[in-house]
This record gives C-alpha cells, sequence and structure tokens, in this order.
C-alpha cells in the first residue's frame, strides 16, 4: 500500500505505474489545513478520471470530528473509491459512525454497500479496542498500524528495531484474524537505510501481515520480494495441496509426505503460500486449479 | 466573486488565478500551448461553465496538468473566490 499525498496532481498520475498492489492518496496528515478543500477537489478529479487499472484505491480521510471529515467522504464515495482509511481509529463506536455517514452518501448515489473501510490503529486505547474495531462493520477490509502517533501516545519513540511496537503489531494481527480480515503494517521513513527496512518487511511478514504500506515506489521492490514466496515454498506447498487431494480421493484426512505427517495446519498453510504466489504473480491460477 | 487562487507550480500541476471580469478571459502560460493550449483553455472554460460563472479573468501556468487535475484547480480557485460549497450547491 503506497501513500501518496493528495495535494500532489503529478505523484497521484504516475503512482500506479510502479505497481504497488494498492495506492492510498491522503487528505489527512500530508495536506495542510489550507489546503484541505483543494486537495479533496484533487482527488476527487483523479480517482473519477485516471485509470488505475487493477490496482486497488483507498482514501484517508480526515477525522469526522473534524470540519473536512465529513466532506472528505462524500467526495470520495461519490468518486467511487474502493476503501476509505479512517485515522486515529480508537473505538467500534467511531467505525459505525463513518458507516452511516458512508451509506447516506452511497443512497444518494445509488451505490449502496459498495465503499469498504479500512481502519488505522494509532493510539493505546486503538490497540486495546483492535478487535472490537475490526468487527464493527460488515465493510471492514482490513485494519492498520499508524505507528508514528502509537510511538508518541505511548511517550516513546520509535527504534531501528522496532521493540516498542512488538505488541501493537500481534494485537493487530491476532484482532485481524481473529475478524478473519486484512491487516498491513506501518510506514518506514527512511529512504537510505534499505537494509533495515528490508529487516523490517521480514519482521512484520514473520509475525503474520499481509502487507507493509510505504511511502515510496523505490519500498516496492523489496515488500515485493519478501512477500512472495520462494519456488522452494511453492514447489513445497504444491506438494502438500497435491498429496492431500490425493489423500481425501482415497478418504483419508491425514497423510505422510516425505516421512513427515502432513495435517490440517500444514494444508491451511500450503493453501497460503498458493494463494500468495497467484496473487503476487509467479504462477497462474488457471494451473493450480 | 473576490480574487482567489490555487495550485501550484510543481510538475503536473497547474497555478489558477481567478477574479473579477466580463466575459470570460483566460490568459494561459504553458511549456505545451502549442500542442495543447486551446485544450487547456476549453477544459478551463467547461469547467467554469458547468459551475454557472460566466463573468470572470483566469490567468493560468500550467506544468504539464492532466485535465482531472486542471478541473480540480479551476474548481478550487472558483469555489475559493465565490465563497460556494461545491459539494452542496
Amino acid at each position: 500500500m503506497m501513500f501518496v499525498p493528495g495535494n500532489k496532481p503529478g505523484m497521484m498520475a504516475d503512482a500506479h505505474i510502479y505497481g504497488p498492489d494498492c495506492i492510498m492518496l491522503d487528505l489527512e496528515d500530508s495536506v495542510t489545513l489550507a489546503e484541505k478543500d483543494a486537495a479533496r477537489l484533487l482527488v476527487y478529479n483523479a480517482l473519477r478520471s485516471i485509470d488505475y487499472g487493477d490496482t486497488e484505491m483507498v482514501v484517508r480521510i480526515n477525522p469526522l470530528n473534524t470540519p473536512y471529515g465529513r466532506k472528505d467522504v462524500e467526495a470520495v464515495v461519490k468518486a467511487g473509491v474502493d476503501v476509505i482509511r479512517m485515522p486515529k481509529t480508537e473505538t467500534a463506536e467511531e467505525v459505525v459512525e463513518l458507516e452511516a455517514e458512508i451509506l447516506k452518501v452511497e443512497k444518494e448515489i445509488g451505490r449502496e454497500g459498495e465503499t469498504r473501510i479500512m481502519a488505522a490503529i494509532e493510539s493505546a486505547l486503538g490497540v486495546v479496542n483492535a478487535y472490537a474495531i475490526a468487527t464493527a462493520s460488515k465493510r471492514m477490509m482490513g485494519i492498520a498500524l499508524g505507528a508514528e502517533d502509537y510511538s508518541a501516545n505511548l511517550k516513546t519513540n520509535r527504534t531501528p528495531g522496532g521493540a516498542e511496537l512488538l505488541l501493537a503489531r500481534e494485537q493487530i494481527v491476532v484482532a485481524a484474524r481473529a475478524a478473519g480480515i486484512a491487516c498491513f503494517d506501518t510506514v518506514y521513513s527512511n529512504l537510505d537505510d534499505m537494509d533495515s527496512f528490508r529487516k523490517e518487511v521480514e519482521l512484520v511478514k514473520t509475525l503474520g501481515f499481509d502487507g507493509k504500506s510505504i511511502i515510496n515506489p523505490r519500498q516496492i521492490e523489496i515488500v515485493n520480494e519478501v512477500f512472495t514466496p520462494t519456488e522452494k515454498e511453492i514447489t513445497k506447498a504444491r506438494a502438500v495441496v497435491a498429496a492431500i487431494r490425493e489423500a481425501q480421493a482415497m478418504g483419508s484426512g491425514v497423510i505422510s509426505l516425505n516421512g513427515k505427517m502432513v495435517d490440517r495446519p500444514v494444508v491451511l498453510r500450503a493453501e497460503h503460500t498458493i494463494a500468495l504466489a497467484i496473487a503476487a504473480g509467479v504462477i497462474d491460477k488457471e494451473e493450480e486449479l | 466573486m473576490k480574487e482567489a487562487v490555487a495550485g501550484t507550480l510543481e510538475s503536473g500541476d497547474i497555478f489558477v488565478r481567478i477574479g473579477p471580469g466580463e466575459g470570460l478571459q483566460i490568459d494561459l502560460q504553458s511549456s505545451v500551448a502549442a500542442q495543447f493550449g486551446r485544450q487547456i483553455k476549453e477544459v478551463i472554460g467547461e469547467t467554469l461553465k458547468e459551475l454557472g460563472i460566466s463573468d470572470a479573468h483566469v490567468s493560468a501556468v500550467d506544468k504539464g496538468a492532466l485535465d482531472c487535475t486542471i478541473r480540480a484547480r479551476v474548481t478550487a480557485a472558483a469555489v475559493r473566490s465565490s465563497g460556494k460549497d461545491v459539494w452542496k450547491d
């Protein structure tokens, strides 16, 4: 998910060319108060006119308790955005309030139920309420960590190893999995330290995140490398899936592959590996069926 | 209608200044004026027409903006100039 400021039309026009899975046009922190109106118009017109292809389009709106939030919702729903990212989410009630606002605009334009919600969790209270937030609406497609505000709220600082974020990251992954939705890690801001960026991406993949937020196209390749299954992993996953299909055809749920027992968790992991490889475009969906 | 501006001089953007005028007068500076000048002026004119503005003096400095950016910047300048709420009116 690549962050693009909503007041930079040159960047908004080119962002999809670099191939991110998802683009988040920002109306919140990257836009000054004096430019909120103009950025909203830029984002509205860009969403309606630019062909972003298969790229999932997200807009981060301003909080509903500011003078900008409701106008942002109206503009981006009318423009047909895929997902609204709600910043600084702390309670399930805030999600319900956003959902009502979205529905009001959708009814006006006859597009009910199409707009999904992603909640950014950026405070201690948000982390405590992560599961309630994740399950607050059927529209919820994912939750994401916003680490800068979260660290400030904890009264600590960002560190290279990210020790201060460990609980929040784990809580967000667990809440997302329990709710059956996606989870996305925070941004890494130092573009001059790609080695540390790679380590952070590897860490969040190990923790269970579905993806990483990025601020520059230079970060896309590393995220894709880390999250895309290797050839060895794909080969192993295919062997597991083939073996379990064969076993099921013979009426058995447990099999042995290369001397190791293969049971349901192993099969689930193998299926996830294949799904990731299909999503990354390294194998063809038709071949796996 | 008071004088108002929107946009920047960054690449891919357009800077628009709008103020009172009689009829529609559009002054355009653009590095691609020879190829796209007429089209840019058309987009500016259409956007103002949709907003119900037929009397204005517009000065624009284009830096290779897409049509959607031109529409957004002209609308922002016009809304700032007239105080009209584009989302509700």
